[in-house]
């Protein structure tokens, strides 16, 4: 039926150890294989007439937002809608959590109405590791404070693979708020498990201690990027100029901004990336966003397939359906 | 009126009268009246210089219990402490009550039960309450509600600014008048170097320190564990070392300049072990603290967003462990003490962000504490002093001590009895511990407060 069946064949593991998928640092490359391939074969439903395959009918997902995202929230509701399961969305103005009901109870509550999939976006680094503990429900981290988003970091990897054929020896270039971000995070975690050469470019403010992980820290960018294969930019976030960690947005952008100039000290071919949303003229000219080398729209629609092939994994752990 | 206790053929350790050796201690009225040396090798009661020619200890023919009128009243209960350490009872200078206004994280009650059931006789209690402590009114509560309610002594500590707020001295005269014994904004640090000076200044008048708790504010803004590889891996926010050490570094030349009694808070740092020392040197009036959590028990306790380990300061790092059993070594802390900060499980049930800091420390400290000596890195005495008979001192407390005429507080211990730590045990109403399943060697086993006897199960 997908391809899913011919990349399983071979391999030692058929679905994912854990019910949830909390995070990219504690799982291992062969899961990380598995994820990639199974979504390979959705990207191909994606291409289809019908973009829908039965795989999921009957199970419930719920998007638990307690933050603002449009993009994410999305994927993943068209994610969960292309395997057939019901599709529940909390978002924080409307539920109960601002008439001061706890974390727990309700997560309790959403069990109760009986969620197979909790898709958790949350401020605090830690929510969805705390929630699946009181949860029977697969939990999915959508993104949790300055920890971790390991399906971005998932999306990420395959875009990458998509272009490139391969993860592990490429110079991939992280660019930016290395510090808050957790799609850096993961992806860190992730290329450096396949081996690739990372690198961190940013303000010694906002870049972190990563040592341990064996990333290289350039604070001058044009070195940083130099013959990298891969380019990673970071959304800044306005709220940073005020608490000192750069001056001002015009002297940002004039020291890790990327334009078509920067862009040239890369290789040729190299891949320029952000995970959204951007701002324009802050982090990442127009130019470069729209340039040849730029996939940044390919790794949207790549967000749904790996998404789906998260919680086909989960759920039958890829050995039945 | 309390029976009359004797506690026979334990190992003393008194280190306010240099003594250790095998002896009895005879209680009267709740006071101590007598120690004497058992029969046995002679040996095996030392006395240290100066306090040798003291009567204290009886030697020769006055070594019989005998010889003493209470050892033959039938009310005259016996303790047999043969192999067991006897100890002044602990003098723990920093708790948190919590009443009044928290009372569903800790009373004065459950929190002094827990004291003694942890071997500690006297506690301090922080002005953190609700209303906090900065007034003669509430310092009265607390001391009328521990004479009713309390299982130990207490002795209020009250706030340095009205409010906790960092802005105007707090009442010191009146509050010392209704039974303060120190000063702190614990929690709450007075981030104006002037208000810090001028409370350095004004206290000296009454002789009682400034107990600071070290942490910049602006440096360690929205920080929740320590600052380093971890809090980047767990995409925490982190407090620095050095938002401690600068503080510290602060309030030690404040200290030198004014003249003024300094008392550091929880000490969690290489940097402040090390700015203390180098203060101490020079002769400045400073001492210090540290808590078991910060010597046992590294970062890596918050690994899986454990609420439970999140504390201010923060767990820190191997090293910062190092420096601290260097410095109980050497001296340069003079006191271990909990921090005792229970919470109410719910609370603690949160967002690692939000979840409050503190560790409910009373019922584990002297276990945690005693690896110490059973590693060789401090003598029993040397611990003794430092959980019971320096912050006596430091404090001007009548207690942390075995002398005849002192209050009978006394501690029992058994250094290899091994209890493992149970949560849902606690007799304090805060769970909040890191160490839940540990297995830990020596614990209290019976603690007497003013002559009253509470076992835990000495004879199980």
């Amino acid at each position: 039926m997908f391809n899913i069946w011919r990349a399983s064949r071979n391999r030692m593991i058929s679905g994912l150890k854990s019910k949830d998928l909390l995070g990219i640092k504690d799982i291992s490359v062969e899961e990380i294989d598995l994820i990639l391939d199974t979504a390979s074969g959705f990207k191909d439903v994606l291409g289809r007439d019908i973009k829908k395959v039965p795989a999921l009918r009957g199970k419930t997902t719920v998007n638990l937002f307690f933050e603002p995202s449009t993009r994410t929230r999305t994927s993943f509701e068209l994610a969960a809608k292309r395997l057939s399961t019901d599709v529940i969305n909390f978002s924080v103005p409307t539920s109960s959590i601002v008439k001061g009901e706890s974390l727990i109870d309700t997560a309790l509550t959403i069990q109760a109405l009986g969620a197979d999939f909790v898709v958790i976006r949350h401020s605090s680094s830690g929510v969805p590791h705390m929630l699946s503990r009181y949860l029977g429900a697969s939990v999915i981290n959508a993104g949790d404070g300055t920890n971790e988003h390991p399906t971005q970091a998932l999306l990420d990897a395959f875009t990458i693979k998509e272009r490139k054929g391969r993860l592990s020896d490429l110079k991939i270039a992280i660019v930016g708020d290395v510090l808050h971000s957790r799609v850096a995070k993961s992806n860190i975690y992730l290329l450096t498990k396949f081996n690739a050469d990372i690198r961190l470019i940013g303000p010694p403010t906002l870049i972190p201690d990563m040592r341990g992980y064996g990333v290289e820290v350039f604070y001058d960018m044009d070195d940083g990027l130099r013959d990298v294969d891969v380019i990673m930019m970071l959304r800044i976030q306005m709220e940073r100029q005020g608490k000192g960690f750069f001056p001002s947005t015009m002297e940002y952008f004039k020291y890790w901004g990327l334009d078509m100039g920067r862009l040239k000290l890369a290789k040729r071919d190299a891949m320029v990336m952000h995970p959204g949303p951007m701002n324009r003229g802050i982090e990442i000219s127009s130019d470069a966003i729209g340039c040849p080398q730029s996939v940044i729209l390919d790794q949207v629609t790549n967000g749904i397939a790996v998404r789906m092939a998260v919680m086909y994994l989960l759920t039958g752990r890829g050995e039945s359906a | 009126m309390p029976e009359d206790i004797l506690v026979k053929n334990g190992r003393i350790i008194d280190p306010s009268q240099g003594i250790d050796g095998i002896g009895d201690i005879l209680i009267e009225g709740g006071k101590i009246v007598k120690i004497v040396r058992q029969m046995g090798p002679p040996e095996s009661l030392r006395l240290s210089g100066a306090e040798s020619d003291r009567a204290t200890v009886n030697k020769g023919k006055d070594n019989s219990l005998k010889n003493y009128r209470t050892a033959a009243l039938p009310h005259c209960r016996t303790i047999d402490a043969t192999g067991l350490y006897v100890l002044p009872g602990l003098v723990d200078m920093h708790v948190h009550l919590r009443e009044p206004g928290f009372e569903h994280k800790e009373t004065i009650k459950t929190g002094t039960m827990a004291a003694v059931k942890g071997g500690i006789t006297s506690v301090c209690c922080m002005p953190n309450t609700n209303p906090v402590n900065d007034n003669a009114v509430i310092t009265g509560f607390i001391v009328r509600k521990a004479l009713e309610d309390g299982m130990c002594s207490v002795y209020p500590i009250g706030a340095i600014t009205k409010g906790q707020k960092g802005e105007e001295l707090a009442e010191f005269g009146m509050m010392i008048g209704a039974g303060c014994v120190a000063f702190s904004d614990d929690g709450m640090p007075v981030m104006n170097s002037l208000i810090m000076r001028r409370a350095l200044e004004y206290s000296r008048m009454f002789g009682i320190p400034i107990i600071s708790h070290c942490e910049d504010l602006n440096l360690s803004e929205g920080g929740v564990i320590n600052e380093g590889g971890l809090s980047a891996t767990l995409g925490l926010r982190g407090i620095p070392a050095v938002a401690e050490d600068v503080m510290v570094a602060r309030d030690i030349m404040l200290a030198e300049f004014t003249g003024g009694k300094l008392h550091i808070a929880h000490v969690s740092t290489e940097g402040s072990v090390r700015l203390i020392r180098q203060a101490k040197e020079r002769g400045v009036n400073v001492t210090a603290e540290t808590c078991p959590h910060y010597f046992t028990i590294t970062e890596d306790g918050v690994k899986g967003y454990n609420t439970n380990a999140k504390v201010n300061p923060p767990l820190r790092t191997q090293g910062d462990i190092e420096a601290i059993e260097e410095g109980l070594r050497d001296g340069t802390i003079n006191v271990i003490a909990t921090d005792h900060a229970p919470h109410h499980r719910d609370e603690k049930l949160r967002e690692f962000d939000k979840a409050p800091s503190g560790i409910s420390g009373l019922e584990t400290s002297l276990s945690l504490s005693l690896r110490l000596v059973h590693e060789g890195i401090l003598s029993m005495s040397q611990l003794i002093e430092k959980m019971a008979f320096n912050p006596a001192k430091i404090l001007g407390l009548n207690a942390g001590t075995l002398k005849t005429g002192s209050d009978a507080d006394i501690t029992i211990v058994d250094m290899d009895r091994e209890f493992k730590v149970e949560p849902d045990k606690f007799i304090s109403k805060g769970k909040n511990t890191p160490f839940e399943g540990w297995v830990l060697k020596g614990m209290p086993v019976i603690t007497i407060c003013k002559g009253k006897i509470f076992d835990w199960g000495i004879d199980e």
